[in-house]
């Protein structure tokens, strides 16, 4: 596609699609319903297009795929994208979520319509780019561009306190993301270059490789995020509009574990290393602490939020453990959790339409009226819970496997996290859908319209396929997760070999 | 001795300028309409035409008129900024003096006889000449801030600069004196060679005195008081030019002097510009936060940035000098494009100028409103922006400098000016819409959406400015 390939294709159709919407005038009722076609179409042909791009994916091979490069700014600087089995399916999961996002935001958006779906599409084009970016600056772009629209999002189409949430969602990203260009910047000088394929050989020493993991430990862990820089997200979650809860749960958070698996484990074995018992514990920490404060909520975003804290909990428990069954859960973990808590949280949006308030005491007894609902809700409770049968229990189980082989005090501690969990989820359930009907405003609801069966029907499927055929996701990174792990263990073998020389 | 067309080449656009604003105060004294608008429409091409001439001066590194005056790549990048600030700011100028009642004739002239200043300046290869440029360069300064005669915070505007605008001169003239007796010389060059064995102590006191002259023209802490007082006092073309073109000029010939004359001082002058950039960005960062006036709180951020830009300075290196130049190309443009937002931020016949004026601004003014954040997001450095890229290359040069404390504190810095730009696009986008604008008038409308361009697109194709800033950091070296 004049000169570029067809990751570039990917990252950039969205923009057209958002440069077509901008063309649009006028604000009738027959434009908005143009945009919000044309938004749909362009994610969908997008989904369509990372599909024909898995298609010639090899997932046999372990190296970057569909490698295109371009000089960009001199200098060192490089425009060069490609994926590997860590990467494809985080950018299937950023493009098939997108089209739920749109039909999500069909009737709840009512104002504004036409800078919504752009600042969705150039979302979209931004976390695509995050996801195929093999240059570590490009990769930084996309990364941080990404704060625009979403700040946006959350500050103009959120709730009642989205202003605050808005700054302290970007402000806290922002932070992070600074350190971790100063990292980027005492990389490149030591390489000379910021190809992240060259980065990956590069060996760093030992003393600069703690300072740039921290830096990169900074931006990852808000992002993720970990316990204690966790605060931002149930404020960005409660007050962000359904589709930027989905978009925010499902993709943005794992941005920051992709980041782990990309960056920090590789690049710097010796630091990960070191400092894992530090993630492990702020990990463990994240799974039984926001469990609790999940417990206590009264807010089903926020519930939902605290979950999702405590899911990626696992993530970087898992990253860390650095064995097979540890990494390859994590990205499972991640992928799994992008379907739920996407699902779940389009679950809060359908009655959040209705009723307009996300507070659980107003609901009850939903499931005699809105029978389909409950059964919808029900599956992505489960699977929430890691229900064996739904994709969240491989995640789960792999990771703490993993950690367990690496540190069984983790794993056993981690595994009350399940327990907690399930409580928590199912009281959610408990209190939103059953009980008695005996509320007036509750009385009324309707059930699922046919678009929000067409949004949740496919991702319940996917959470049960998955569930029981773990084997797509598993096989495609088990390539590249084997590499990581070769080069991490040679890298430290050397490490102690040379240690043991000076000796 | 070289020839004087050889001389006379290498200083064309000075010699446009310098003609042509006597030809014009002929004319504007002759003819004495008031209200004419073709003194500044003649200007304009003046300083286009100094600009293009320059096109022409593809030499090596000339040095004419005794060494006092040096055209090389540097020179040339710089004054093609200084020459597009002042463009710029005339352009923005036509309608705000013409509503304002101010639009004399002298106005053009004396812009075009400052960027006559900053030009020598940003050349100047010895004391004389630099202390030449910059007092032409302030004295028009001075006038031209309190061009609104009428008006009392301009007036108090024009005087506060004065008074420490002459202080400063002075400090800088003792300074200078005291170089010259230490080195027997005035040529930056010959400094520069007479102190390869180690300063005295008076060569360190002459090197204080004319940072602290030249601090106060980029306007850095603790040298700042004056910026929030006259950016908001002045009229706010005025404001413009101050903020682009004559920042170009001090910041040039801060770089210049510190790389040609004092090259073996290097531990002495890089804690300086450690000092004031880390000073700068801070205050820059902090004081902007509680500001309601848009002219104040882009002189807090204007201070900001020249703490930024002189990070780039502080490593001392040919890529530090190369993310200085980097770094001014691309302010300049984000603060022409903030100011002619700004210019156009008008409610029946007045012009207004608090941030909760913009209230809204989304709403009634949808381009300019996009326009606008932009600019902010890339005053505050968030990629893929322009002043993403700024900050990229001089924070490059300060991490290959091992300079890692000062790289963090400035990107501390960046965090907390960030809020306050976010602050000004929460105001448009979030907030309730207030009174609508009039309509901006076609030139400040281009310049609104060529700002908007460069911003959102630099990153697309950024080669040319790229390649031509590190020919001129070449040049220095």
């Amino acid at each position: 596609m004049f000169g570029f390939g067809l990751l570039s294709g990917l990252i950039f159709l969205p923009l057209v699609g958002a440069a077509f919407i901008l063309l649009l005038r006028g604000e009738s009722e027959a434009t908005l319903s143009n945009v919000r076609w044309a938004a749909l179409l362009t994610t969908v042909v997008t989904f369509l297009l990372s599909l024909y791009a898995w298609s010639l994916f090899d997932t046999n091979s372990s190296a970057f795929q569909l490698v295109e490069e371009k000089s960009w700014l001199g200098s060192g600087l490089i425009y060069k994208l490609g994926v590997d089995g860590m990467s494809m399916p985080f950018v299937l999961l950023t493009t098939f979520l997108m089209p739920f996002c749109i039909l999500a935001s069909w009737e709840s958006i009512t104002f504004r319509v036409k800078e919504y779906m752009i600042a969705f599409l150039v979302l979209e084009t931004l976390m695509i780019g995050v996801f195929c970016a093999l240059d570590l600056v490009l990769f930084y772009l996309f990364f941080e561009g990404g704060l625009i629209p979403m700040f946006l999002i959350i500050g103009i189409w959120g709730g009642k306190r989205r202003i605050y949430a808005s700054f302290k969602f970007f402000l806290y990203t922002l932070l992070g993301s600074l350190l971790m260009l100063l990292a980027i910047m005492a990389m490149y000088g030591v390489a000379g270059t910021t190809d992240i394929t060259v980065l990956l050989k590069t060996t760093f020493p030992s003393s600069m490789q703690k300072w740039l993991w921290l830096a990169f430990f900074a931006s990852f862990a808000v992002k993720m995020p970990m316990w204690p820089v966790h605060t931002w997200l149930p404020d960005a979650h409660v007050e962000a509009p359904t589709a930027g809860s989905v978009i925010l749960a499902g993709i943005l958070l794992k941005m920051g574990g992709y980041g782990f698996i990309r960056f920090s484990l590789p690049m710097f074995p010796e630091a990960s290393q070191y400092f894992a018992p530090f993630v492990w514990t702020l990990s463990v920490i994240a799974i039984v602490y926001t469990s609790l404060v999940a417990l206590v909520q009264e807010d089903m975003k926020k519930l939902i939020a605290y979950s999702s804290v405590a899911h990626m909990g696992f993530v970087t428990m898992g990253l860390f453990a650095m064995n097979q069954q540890g990494v390859q859960g994590a990205i499972y973990q991640m992928i799994s959790h992008g379907l739920v808590s996407g699902a779940l949280f389009l679950c809060v949006g359908v009655v959040y339409d209705r009723l307009h308030t996300r507070e659980i005491a107003a609901y009850g007894g939903l499931v005699r009226n809105m029978p389909l609902y409950a059964v919808a809700f029900m599956i992505f409770t489960m699977a929430n819970v890691g229900l064996p049968g739904t994709s969240g229990f491989v995640g789960e189980f792999l990771t703490l496997i993993g950690t367990f082989f690496a540190n069984a005090w983790v794993g056993l501690i981690a595994t009350t996290g399940v327990i907690l969990s399930a409580a928590y989820a199912l009281y959610l359930y408990r209190r939103v859908i059953f009980g008695v009907l005996d509320k007036p405003s509750l009385m009324k609801m309707q059930d699922l319209n046919a678009r929000e069966i067409a949004c949740l029907a496919p991702l319940a499927l996917l959470v049960i396929y998955y569930g029981v055929q773990p084997g797509p996701i598993l096989s495609a990174c088990a390539a590249s997760v084997d590499l990581l792990i070769k080069n991490y263990q040679t890298a430290l073998g050397l490490t102690k070999a040379a240690t043991l020389a000076l000796h | 001795m070289t020839p004087l067309s050889f001389a006379l080449a290498h200083s064309l656009p000075e010699i446009v300028l310098a003609i042509g604003a006597l030809v014009l105060l002929m004319m504007g004294a002759l003819r004495r309409p008031k209200g004419d608008w073709i003194i500044s429409e003649c200007a304009i091409a003046l300083l286009g035409l100094a600009a293009l001439s320059m096109l022409f001066q593809v030499g090596p590194t000339a040095i004419i008129w005794d060494g006092a005056f040096i055209d090389d790549a540097f020179a040339r990048f710089m004054k093609f900024l200084a020459l597009g600030g002042a463009m710029v700011s005339l352009i923005l100028s036509r309608e705000f003096m013409a509503r304002e009642q101010i639009d004399f004739f002298e106005f053009p002239i004396l812009v075009l006889l400052a960027t006559l200043g900053m030009l020598m300046l940003i050349s100047a290869q010895s004391l004389i000449a630099l202390y030449l440029g910059l007092e032409l360069m302030s004295l028009a300064l001075y006038v031209i801030a309190a061009f609104h005669r009428t008006n009392l915070r301009a007036s108090e505007a024009g005087l506060k600069y004065f008074v420490l605008g002459a202080l400063s001169s002075g400090m800088l003239l003792y300074g200078a004196s005291l170089l010259y007796g230490f080195a027997g010389t005035v040529s930056f060059t010959g400094i520069g060679e007479a102190l390869k064995g180690g300063p005295s102590i008076g060569v360190v006191f002459g090197l204080v005195f004319v940072m602290a002259g030249l601090a106060f023209k980029m306007s850095v802490v603790p040298f700042h008081m004056w910026t929030p007082d006259v950016y908001e006092g002045a009229p706010t073309p005025v404001t413009t030019f101050f903020a682009s073109a004559a920042k170009m000029a001090a910041v040039a010939i801060t770089v210049r002097i510190v790389m040609t004359a004092f090259p073996g001082m290097k531990l002495q002058w890089q804690q300086i510009v450690v000092f004031i950039s880390i000073l700068s960005m801070a205050i820059g960062a902090f004081g902007a936060i509680g500001q309601t006036n848009i002219k104040r709180l882009m002189a807090y951020s204007s201070i900001g940035h020249m703490g930024f830009a002189l990070v780039g300075l502080a490593a001392g290196t040919e890529q530090g000098v190369f993310g200085v130049l980097v770094y001014m190309a691309i302010y300049l443009a984000m603060t022409l494009g903030t100011f002619a937002v700004i210019l156009s931020m008008r409610v029946g016949n007045t012009y207004v100028e608090n941030i909760g004026d913009l209230a809204g601004l989304s709403r009634n003014h949808k381009f300019m409103a996009f326009v606008m954040a932009m600019m902010m997001f890339s005053l505050a450095g968030i990629p893929p922006l322009a002043g993403f890229f700024a900050k990229w290359y001089v924070f490059l040069a300060a991490i290959k400098a091992n300079l890692y404390w000062l790289a963090v504190i400035g990107m501390l810095a960046s965090v907390v000016s960030a809020f306050y730009y976010l602050r000004v696009i929460k105001i448009m986008y979030l907030d309730e819409p207030a009174r609508p604008f009039e309509k901006a008038n076609w030139e400040v409308s281009a310049i609104v959406a060529l700002g908007g361009l460069f911003v959102v697109l630099f990153w697309v194709y950024p080669a040319p400015l790229v390649n031509a800033a590190s020919l001129a950091a070449k040049s220095l070296f």
